[in-house]
């Protein structure tokens, strides 16, 4: 196992380069710096000093690939390419516009983040698991029919109207909890409440339903019918033995999303003002700081690396069938 | 008045598309299976139904693609040249013209006769009062608004009804009379069992959701000269008008972002998975990158790209419209980019699986060459999967322009979509009392659109898809 880990590391380096290079070519080729630069001073201040200063400050002055004029190795390590790309391997971000340090702002922001997607990720799985069960157990009667009906209207909901009417409803209208914020310690719980419900309630529709045609298909199989005619009954039927065997089906999709709850969701946490990385990212898109948009995106990848091979780890677990080697 | 016709380019997809749609829809009427499974699209009261309501979100958005500039009045210096304006109208707006000029000064509510807030006013007699100022356009021709508004209202309401119940039972008798014919039967025996529900296809619910949109328009058609049906926003536009446009931009960036990822997704996956070997390892290393991105912070990273060469080059574009549109087919191309993955995937493990089949593996001892095996056998025998994607992806991408809006990569802000009106809308919530209007509205026209998009996506892919009953 611990072979297969090793060399799944290693299938992750190209990809990465891959990713890597994407970045490279969207942030300084497709655009040169001086075009970057005339943007974000404004296009009748860039004057030609204005530009030149502002690459220097944040060290785009430099050639994209190779530097003729350094001596030795810096040929190639005094490049944009390999102080704002190659370094990014060593996690080793550099400073966003305002000045601060990217790597240390996102250990700061990781914490709230992970606050509200843990607990949105393991309510929202039992909730929908149990939900589509329940269909499931219902099956081919008019709760079935509504439910479905239910689930369907449900995901057509826009995200954001979850979180409008939420935040309307419960924290205006009702004023149990703050209409948004956040503290730490304990006494986040406060905060998080009402983005954590909305956040299951807005993805139970698309999750259910998709849940119920995984257990559907499983219910037809051979072995529910051998333990029906064990004497089991119904509800034992669903969650001892269809679940179990549901779960890789399920696994395959859920186990990739969750190193990526580390970025947190970049709507709840922009609505909520919750200092998470989500909204870290949506306030960098919004300010224009590519560097910081720069260095979520390569993390964004890495986790989803991590995600894949856990995937594959979670099938041992789950299947004794299944052997990585 | 004389116009100039522009052809925006979303405009030229959009019409691509449709002669895509109508080709194949020809297509289908010569190939008893692809008819087969379209009849199992249309015997679905749900199929039915929301293909009604997706047909009219159709309408409007294609009268809404057909762009023109007006000519302006002649200057005084007449020197003979036509001066056109710089401003890109469509049809629709033509229609709607009406709505688009009544703007007010700030907030109205829906059907009110006065504005939101209070404000300070001169009194002709002089000296000045704080009150609710009458609104210019809405309600301007009542005397007491609030005592007369409700039986205005229902007094134009009638006829509207009248002519609704006209339009439903001329539709009802098309119906028949084409039920009747396919069947060769009479007409009232046909007729009978349009109204229980007894045809082939699902005509009752298709008769029915006309009915209740048919409804909506008139009441809609009749008030709308005379009232803000749906109120104003901050800067006194009407909603109704807003949400009528957003329409377009939601179809655009539903359907045009899977027409323009389509070829390489089809290419591609068709190549990996007929060819193998380099081509495979090349195809599946580039969606494997693409996809290990997260899309939101992939489609950000590119858009704010895009947005610095838009801005760079201004003289690329003659008009604001043309500027926004190629933001918005920048958009499109984005998230077509990003999306197409998902697809290429699928085309390449069906592939795979077909490769192996008899009758292609015939043709190959056969010495049939590799494209004329792409082109007869295998493509033909994947289109479902491409057909599924389409529709399933449409509600998806929807939802996405909203968000995106939301974050600041989306559309063009002065271009109408829902994003850029639920972004508006956000902060009006908040506001004592509380602007609810816009709001509503884009939810409504949203919810109806993805509603519709997604029963549809569920009956075609029941109809097309194999494994399926």
């Amino acid at each position: 196992m611990l072979a297969y880990i090793v060399r799944r590391l290693f299938y992750a380096i190209p990809i990465l380069i891959g990713v890597n290079l994407l970045t490279f070519l969207l942030f300084f080729v497709v655009n040169s710096p001086d075009d970057i630069a005339r943007m974000q001073i404004g296009v009748k201040r860039a004057t030609p000093e204005a530009i030149e200063r502002w690459k220097v400050e944040r060290g785009y002055d430099r050639p994209l690939f190779f530097n003729a004029e350094a001596r030795g190795v810096q040929h190639l390590t005094d490049t944009i390419f390999f102080d704002k790309s190659l370094r990014m391997f060593a996690f080793d971000f550099g400073s966003a516009d305002d000045g601060r340090d990217i790597g240390r702002e996102i250990r700061d922001r990781m914490g709230p983040s992970l606050a509200i997607a843990l607990p949105t990720f393991v309510l929202g799985l039992a909730a929908a698991i149990v939900f589509s069960l329940l269909l499931v157990f219902f099956r081919a009667t008019y709760l079935d029919t509504w439910g479905v009906i239910a689930c369907v209207v449900m995901m057509s909901i826009s995200g954001m109207f979850y979180i409008i009417g939420g935040q309307w409803l419960v924290s205006k209208l009702w004023a149990l909890v703050p209409i948004s914020g956040y503290a730490p310690g304990l006494d986040a719980a406060r905060f998080l409440v009402l983005p954590v419900l909305i956040s299951v309630v807005a993805g139970m529709g698309a999750s259910a339903r998709w849940y119920r045609s995984i257990f559907l298909e499983e219910i037809a199989r051979d072995y529910v019918r051998t333990a029906r005619a064990k004497g089991l009954s119904e509800l034992r039927v669903l969650f001892r033995h269809v679940l179990k065997n549901a779960m890789i089906p399920i696994l395959t999709g859920v186990v990739v999303v969750i190193p990526l709850l580390f970025m947190g969701s970049l709507l709840v946490e922009s609505f909520f003002a919750v200092p998470g990385l989500g909204s870290y990212t949506i306030d960098a898109i919004r300010a224009q700081d590519f560097a910081v948009v720069r260095s979520m995106v390569f993390i964004g990848s890495v986790l989803y690396i991590v995600g894949l091979i856990l995937t594959d780890i979670s099938y041992t677990l789950v299947d004794p069938r299944v052997r990585l080697g | 008045m004389d116009f100039q016709p522009v052809l925006l380019w979303t405009d030229l997809l959009l019409f691509v598309l449709l002669a895509v749609a109508l080709l194949s829809a020809f297509h289908v009427r010569r190939s008893p299976p692809l008819r087969e499974a379209w009849r199992k699209v249309g015997r679905r009261p749900s199929g039915m139904v929301s293909a009604v309501i997706l047909l009219a979100f159709v309408v409007v958005g294609l009268l809404d693609s057909l762009h023109y500039r007006p000519q302006l009045p002649a200057a005084g210096d007449a020197q003979g040249g036509k001066v056109y304006s710089a401003e890109v109208l469509s049809v629709l707006d033509g229609l709607l013209e009406g709505l688009r000029l009544r703007t007010e000064k700030t907030y109205s509510a829906p059907f009110a006769a006065t504005l939101y807030q209070k404000e300070t006013v001169e009194l002709p007699e002089g000296g000045q009062a704080r009150m609710y100022p009458r609104l210019v356009h809405g309600a301007a021709h009542l005397e007491d608004p609030p005592a007369q508004t409700a039986g205005d209202i229902a007094r134009r309401a009638l006829p509207a009804a009248g002519g609704m119940a006209l339009a439903v039972f001329a539709g009802f008798l098309l119906i028949a009379a084409l039920v009747a014919r396919a069947r060769r039967s009479g007409f009232v025996p046909a007729a009978a069992d349009v109204l229980r529900g007894r045809a082939v296809l699902a005509w009752r619910a298709a008769l029915l959701t006309f009915a209740g949109l048919a409804s909506v328009c008139a009441l809609a058609v009749v008030l709308a000269p005379y009232y803000h049906v749906l109120g104003t926003d901050k800067v006194g536009q009407d909603v109704l008008y807003l949400a009528l446009k957003s329409v377009r931009t939601a179809l655009v960036i539903g359907t045009i972002t899977t027409l323009v990822m389509l070829p390489f997704a089809v290419a591609l996956g068709i190549a990996a998975g007929y060819l193998g070997g380099w081509v495979d390892d090349v195809v599946q290393y580039i969606y494997t990158v693409l996809s290990a991105v997260p899309s939101v912070l992939l489609i950000a990273a590119s858009v704010l790209m895009m947005q610095v060469v838009i801005d760079t080059h201004p003289d690329w574009f003659a008009t604001a419209a043309e500027r926004s549109d190629a933001r918005l087919l920048a958009l499109c191309v984005i998230l077509g980019i990003t999306s197409w993955t998902g697809l290429c995937r699928l085309l390449r493990g069906e592939t795979l699986k077909l490769r192996e089949l008899d009758y292609v593996q015939a043709a190959r001892a056969f010495g049939v060459g590799t494209p004329a095996i792409l082109r007869r056998h295998i493509l033909p025998n994947v289109m479902h999967i491409v057909l599924i994607t389409l529709v399933m992806d449409f509600s998806g991408l929807v939802l996405a322009e909203a968000v995106l809006s939301y974050v600041g990569v989306g559309v063009d802000p002065s271009t109408i979509s829902f994003g850029t009106m639920i972004n508006m809308a956000r902060a009006e919530l908040a506001r004592e009392p509380m602007v609810w209007w816009s709001l509503s509205a884009a939810f409504v026209f949203m919810f109806l659109l993805v509603l519709a998009a997604n029963l549809f996506a569920d009956v075609v892919r029941d109809a097309f898809d194999p494994r399926r009953g």
